[in-house]
């Protein structure tokens, strides 16, 4: 435990000296919904919205900029620069498991990642009178599974990247289209049908987060699919993960 | 009991033979390096000794553990220093200290560690601004920082400084003095020489000797070469008469005469009765380098 506990503070100051991968987890969402929040005002209600405000409904999407920096980005590339030093190698040569390792960066994202809601809660709430999560214990649900899934994603990347040049490689495009099944950015009402689905079921699962923001509860379906998803993935990307 | 028990290790990988048949001991208490080639299975050695790799064949007993079946035990016991190994860029030398010490049941202290390997001014400083040596001393300071009773240490001082080298080194021998058995990867022959109790000397994958630095040195030869201008025109015959010589050359001014015994006084008397001053005298003898190359030599075709 002790081993776990110094793990997850290293990780941690380590993160924080590395600003530029929490600010874009941490900031990046509160300040794109402030300068498009700033640009297409006024906020009306929209019937076609079913008499919501257009940033209503974007500011649930925002928070897939924090979930996919910091699982499909962050996570692999690192893991796979530690792998590439020698740094997991080094590791398992002490009564450290380097599982001990993954533990660690799996807790200190999603810490990140929670911070980087809360102020976008914050901010939206303050800026723009966005409502809070109507449905806390569904968007905690919706939020915890689909930040799992996108972790899972991550750690299979780097369970099978050879090189931290190739995770980068592989985790970039994949954080695009993470970002625009996401709703990041086109709206999804503007996005065809198959696509929005798509977006539905696969980590983060958008919808669910949506619904749950807006006061519903997110539906069972794409949730136990993103369930499903996570396990499924998780397995495999553990199986498959090499520490050198 | 031994500190290290290799017996018959062989490691494959596909068809390759990396390591075949490989047996030693090492004893408490001693340094022993082992010297080879790059790829002759050095670094397979240690890292099955150390647990990283499964054999195909043979037994390990570390400390009477089996590296693999044991492997919480070792790891408490057994401090390792990998070649090409790296901490996070933004790590300072007290942290990775600290967290190092995290792991371990009875860790040294973590201050006085970072004093003896000298690293007091930069334990503040992150890793990617340590200079190399710095590096390798930090890497020294995790291999000790569990008080291990055996210390593993792959290509310790690749890519050092000769001042570097030389404190490095000091600090292998302060590390004997302690107590801790030391196993020493290596391909530099002067540090084998310099610090070594015993080596054994591994080329494609067999231990072709194992014995004190001198012991190897005088199985491959015996032979002395003088070197030196005479100040007068001397006969080869006068020097070729005597039972210690065996061969006697030019190269331009210089004469250098080859042989073994008492060779330098035989040589500098027969000089001395014609009056002749043997000017720029200098003695070779064999050294750790000619032994490992008589041992690992291999056809020049194969070389190029």
């Amino acid at each position: 435990m002790n081993e776990i506990r110094a793990l997850i503070l290293s990780e941690a100051k380590l993160l924080v000296r590395d600003p530029i991968s929490w600010l874009a987890a941490i900031v990046l969402p509160s300040a794109i919904l402030l300068i498009f929040g700033s640009i297409f005002a006024p906020h009306r209600p929209d019937p076609a919205l079913g008499g919501l405000r257009w940033i209503d409904t974007f500011a649930p999407s925002l928070v897939v900029i924090t979930t996919a920096t910091l699982a499909i980005q962050t996570l692999p590339i690192r893991l796979a620069t530690y792998r590439e030093k020698g740094i997991l190698r080094r590791l398992s040569t002490t009564p450290a498991r380097p599982t001990g390792l993954l533990v660690a960066q799996l807790v200190i994202y999603s810490v990140t990642a929670v911070l980087g809601l809360i102020l976008l809660v914050i901010v939206g709430k303050i800026a723009f009178d966005i409502p809070l999560p109507g449905n806390p214990i569904g968007y905690i649900a919706a939020f915890g599974l689909g930040m799992a899934g996108l972790l899972a994603i991550g750690l299979l990347l780097a369970a099978v990247a050879p090189s931290a040049g190739v995770a980068t490689a592989i985790a970039v495009p994949l954080f695009f289209v993470v970002m625009f099944l996401g709703g990041v950015y086109l709206p999804r009402f503007l996005l065809p049908e198959v696509l929005v689905t798509i977006g539905d079921f696969t980590p983060p699962g958008v919808q669910g987060l949506q619904d749950a923001w807006l006061g519903s509860a997110p539906q069972l379906l794409p949730l136990a699919v993103l369930a499903g998803i996570t396990l499924v993935v998780g397995v495999v990307a553990s199986r498959a993960f090499r520490w050198e | 009991m031994h500190t290290i028990e290799v017996s018959d290790l062989t490691k494959r990988y596909g068809d390759h033979v990396a390591v075949d048949g490989v047996s030693f001991t090492v004893e408490p208490g001693e340094i022993f390096a082992i010297l080879g080639p790059n790829g002759a299975g050095k670094t397979t050695t240690v890292e099955s000794i150390v647990g990283l790799r499964t054999p195909d064949s043979g037994t390990i007993r570390v400390l009477g553990l089996d590296p693999k079946t044991d492997r919480d035990a070792l790891r408490q016991r057994v401090g390792v220093q990998l070649q090409e190994s790296e901490l996070p860029d933004r790590m300072t030398v007290a942290e990775a200290v600290a967290l190092f010490a995290s792991f371990y049941a009875d860790p040294a202290d973590v201050e006085t560690l970072i004093e003896d390997l000298g690293l007091t001014e930069k334990r503040d400083a992150q890793y990617r601004r340590l200079s190399g040596g710095q590096k390798q001393r930090l890497s020294i300071a995790l291999a000790l920082v569990g008080k291990p009773k055996v210390a593993i240490l792959d290509e310790l001082s690749t890519g050092l400084d000769p001042q570097a080298r030389r404190a490095t080194w000091q600090l292998i021998e302060a590390m004997r003095d302690r107590g801790v058995t030391v196993v020493l990867v290596t391909h530099l022959m002067e540090e084998a020489e310099r610090l070594a109790d015993r080596v054994a000397v591994i080329d494609g994958g067999r231990i072709v000797a194992i014995d004190t630095p001198s012991g190897i040195i005088s199985r491959v030869s015996a032979e002395q070469k003088l070197r030196f201008r005479p100040s007068a025109p001397i006969e080869d015959r006068l020097l070729t008469d005597l039972p210690e010589v065996n061969g006697v050359e030019r190269a331009g001014p210089l004469l250098v005469v080859t042989g073994t015994g008492n060779l330098i006084h035989a040589v500098t008397s027969v000089l001395a009765q014609h009056q002749v001053v043997a000017n720029d005298l200098r003695v070779e003898q064999a050294n750790l380098d000619d032994a490992y190359l008589a041992l690992t030599a291999r056809p020049a075709q194969e070389l190029s």
